[in-house]
């Protein structure tokens, strides 16, 4: 009996799907050759926001790790782009990319005091800690006080290689982070965190190490966010510790994450789109936008937990990322194995 | 017309279904106990009369009127008390507090605190302790005591003996009398069948969810018992 | 003498940190959820207070009557038509619909008030204030928010040990399912403990904005103030959040005292400190499952 059975993870949805996504990747590289300044300047805050919003899909919906703390990882990868560039003086594309390293290792001790918090309580736990960061900055005259700094060394590039280079680091951190959440999710450590999801407890009896698991997820996270941050400001360029370390950056990832999908790598991507129509349909209304956001948030959770997408794959069993295994009797139609 | 009556009653946990069609009725003043194996379904049928559990099909009346869509507290509003087991009492409320979070109801009735300590006096020594600190024994007790303090008219007990000294449940079935004595209607899940039978004036066996014999103790052979007990 | 200075000062910030923390941990005791709007509403019932008196002229410390009251209808309703809501799930509902809560409240609060700091008027007692020697006084107004915290905390400490619905809220906390079974509407009580958590956090809010001016983005320093007053006197106990919250206010003076930029700073890393060596705070009770 067991012979027959097959394990089937692609769809034909999802080889659709990775056509589409070959195919879209393809066309999002060449953007730098045709689009104007401006389209680029929002593409770049589109993936970078993608970017953040898997990570914390990454934390949130698959390692059940509610964090209210990336901020912490955005502003690290901001100042890191500093650092690296401006004072020890390596090219800010490669800048950014040491500042997301950094970022990843200081996640490492972050969760070290977090992880020592449970549920609502980790979640204040890492805020406290990323406003720890963020006031160790404003302290910190050598990262610009309080005030501030600019990141010279990628002003100082040539305009033209300075858009195109960080765009097509932003397009690389947005298409980076939704491949890596799926690499994940196919690994032992998928199987791990479904475990953990399922059933904590009796995942732990099993044999699975929690913590570690988390932690890599954590320090995941953490390298993307810092990735991201480093990203966001070549295209800013300003850096304010205020703003670098601001809660909203994390609560830009929770509404993209909750009305586009918690726990599907489709979600956050939706979530983005969503996110960006609201904020230039209200564009002219301030803060609105973020009432918006945090309003449809708050009655997607109430009303439709699994987010946008859930609708979507509900309605038409649609799934792009084949990260569920379905077992497949074959006299049988193909059958969901998964519960 | 029955003080309590249940027509058809299924109940479920998620997808899994542990009552089917269970039809019972218990008259006013009556003690009726419910036996059967383990994973019966007994615990199921209090849950389905108490309001606890979540899904429940077919009609659950009480004293007349529908009780089946009330909440487990409004059902103790009138007059349906669940001695849960397991006793449940609150780690962090002295002994006479769990007794005075009984009559949070408000139910007018002759139950107060000193009748409860004077039907169960092991409890009143240990009044003022904490309620994670006293034996199982003591538990049981005032488990029942805080029911009680509802002045319930139907109580329903869930296994009282279980994980007790046969000492113990002497004690405490010893105060049944006292009990219905004040018109009190009970409904008793017991594992232990012998001592079902004693206490109760009409029994109903369960069997895999279903009730396969109901009966007067006296009345029923134990072949008869023994084939609804194991369905043999 | 400064440096007594600093920790006498910091002794009466606590009292105000403790005003903060009482209605959080409350919260967290009695259905287990955090609420992260927590210190935002705060900052409503200080702004709302504001809109009276410039509406009407009223005297600050009487529109105080007006303001804790509204918010506790405020925190029942919440409770009951929404928060009751995401309880039965996991933990993620009910953190993300309160942080969106908190955004939501922040917004609104700046697009109708403005991001202008504001402040409100307690009057005379604002300034005047107890000389003990030339280094260090006493303010009068501090010293009222302390007694005012210390008399809140006892009356809620006798409510909950003495009256019903002290022992419902305690019967919940321990075990809302067997509450239930003794005729207790667990949604009523939720809702109660968020009326009266958002009572005393309102109490906090107004204190607050008569101590210093305030704008629409500090809701979220609020919450983690007392968040962290709460973890460092322990879970449960709510002398101990007293407690948590002079440890909290001590460190913000003394460390602003060694450089002004570092009080808050200060504040965070003796948190840290309590969290890395004793994690279930200082004056945790053993807690129960």
């Amino acid at each position: 009996m067991s012979g027959e059975l097959t394990v089937v993870r692609a769809t034909t949805a999802s080889r659709l799907g990775a056509v589409a996504g070959v195919a879209a990747l393809t066309a999002l590289a060449t953007v730098p050759f045709w689009a104007s300044a401006g389209d680029m300047r929002l593409l770049v805050e589109a993936l970078t926001l993608l970017a953040l919003a898997q990570m914390w899909n990454l934390l949130a919906g698959y390692a059940g790790l509610v964090s209210i703390g990336q901020q912490a990882f955005v502003g690290i990868g901001a100042y890191g782009l500093y650092y690296f560039g401006d004072k020890v003086g390596v090219h800010p594309f490669l800048a950014a990319g040491l500042a997301g390293l950094a970022a990843a290792a200081l996640a490492i001790p972050t969760a070290g005091l977090a992880f020592r918090l449970r549920g609502g309580y980790f979640a204040i736990g890492t805020w406290v800690i990323a406003e720890v960061y963020h006031l160790l900055a404003v302290n910190t005259s050598y990262l610009g006080g309080g005030s501030g700094v600019t990141v010279g060394s990628a002003a100082a590039l040539e305009r033209g290689t300075r858009e195109d280079g960080t765009y097509w680091l932003a397009l690389a951190a947005g298409a980076g982070a939704v491949i890596l959440v799926y690499a994940v999710l196919r690994s032992r450590l998928g199987l791990a965190l479904t475990a953990i999801r399922d059933n904590e407890e009796a995942a732990e009896s099993l044999g699975v190490d929690l913590v570690r698991a988390k932690l890599v997820v954590y320090v995941l996270a953490g390298l993307g966010c810092g990735l991201a941050g480093a990203v966001i400001y070549l295209n800013l360029l300003r850096i304010q510790p205020d703003a670098a370390f601001t809660v909203n950056w994390t609560a830009y990832m929770i509404f993209i994450v909750v009305i586009g999908g918690i726990g599907t790598i489709e979600g956050p991507i939706v979530g983005t789109a969503v996110f960006f129509v609201l904020r230039e349909l209200l564009s002219g209304y301030g803060t609105w936008y973020l009432v918006a956001l945090g309003g449809v948030a708050v009655v997607v959770m109430l009303a439709a937990p699994g987010g946008l997408w859930s609708l979507v794959q509900r309605r038409f069993d649609l799934r792009l990322f084949p990260v569920q295994r379905r077992l497949r009797l074959p006299p049988a139609p193909e059958r969901e194995a998964n519960p | 017309m029955s003080l309590l009556s249940l027509e058809a009653v299924s109940g479920f946990y998620g997808d899994f279904q542990a009552l089917f069609d269970v039809s019972l009725t218990v008259e006013e003043g009556e003690t009726v106990a419910i036996i059967g194996a383990n994973g019966a379904g007994k615990s199921t049928l209090l849950a389905a009369v108490a309001g606890t559990l979540a899904r429940v099909e077919g009609s659950v009346r009480f004293d007349g009127g529908p009780a089946g869509g009330l909440p487990p507290h409004a059902r103790v509003r009138l007059g349906i008390s669940l001695v849960p087991e397991g006793r449940r009492i609150f780690p962090s409320l002295s002994v006479e507090e769990n007794l005075l979070l009984g009559a949070y109801s408000g139910r007018p009735g002759p139950w107060t605190v000193s009748r409860v300590y004077e039907l169960f006096p092991l409890i009143e020594r240990v009044a003022r302790t904490p309620g994670a600190r006293i034996s199982g024994g003591e538990q049981q007790a005032l488990a029942i005591g805080r029911a009680l303090m509802a002045n319930p008219r139907l109580l329903l007990l869930d296994e009282v003996s279980l994980g007790l000294a046969p000492i113990v449940v002497g004690q405490l079935y010893a105060a049944m009398p006292e009990i219905t004595g004040l018109g009190t209607t009970v409904l008793l899940v017991e594992q232990d069948v012998s001592q079902a039978l004693r206490a109760a004036g009409r029994v109903y066996c369960l069997l895999e969810g279903r009730v396969s014999l109901e009966g007067r103790p006296g009345e029923l052979t134990s072949e008869q018992i023994t084939a609804a007990y194991f369905g043999v | 003498m400064e440096w007594v200075n600093a920790v006498v000062q910091g002794i009466l910030l606590g009292g105000l940190y403790a005003l903060f923390a009482t209605g959080l941990s409350l919260v967290f005791g009695v259905m287990r959820l955090v609420n992260l709007a927590h210190g935002d509403l705060s900052i409503l019932a200080a702004f709302l207070l504001v809109a009276i008196v410039d509406a009407t002229g009223l005297d600050p410390w009487i529109g105080l009557a007006l303001v804790v009251p509204a918010l506790f209808v405020i925190g029942y309703v919440l409770q009951y038509g929404l928060l009751n809501r995401t309880l039965a799930g996991g933990e993620l509902a009910p953190l993300l619909v309160t942080f969106g809560l908190s955004i939501i409240l922040q917004n609104v609060l700046l697009e109708v008030f403005t991001a202008d700091s504001r402040g409100l008027d307690a009057g005379s007692i604002e300034t005047s204030s107890i000389r003990i020697s030339d280094q260090i006084s006493i303010g009068w107004f501090p010293l009222v928010t302390f007694i005012v915290s210390i008399v809140l905390l006892s009356v809620l400490q006798l409510a909950l040990s003495r009256t019903r619905t002290g022992r419902a809220l305690r019967a919940t906390a321990d075990d809302p399912r067997t509450a239930q079974l003794q005729g207790i509407d667990n949604r009523r009580i939720y809702a109660l403990a968020m009326g009266i958590a958002l009572a005393t956090v309102a109490l906090a809010g107004v204190f607050l904005g008569m101590r210093t001016t305030f704008g629409p983005a500090i809701g979220p320093a609020r919450l983690i103030f007392a968040f962290e007053a709460v973890i460092i006197g322990g879970l449960g106990s709510l002398w101990g959040t007293l407690v948590g919250g002079i440890v909290l206010g001590v460190a913000q003076t003394v460390g602003a005292q060694i450089s002004p930029g570092w009080g808050v700073l200060t504040g965070h890393l003796v948190f840290l400190a309590v969290l890395a060596t004793r994690p279930t705070g200082l004056f945790s009770r053993q807690v129960r499952q």
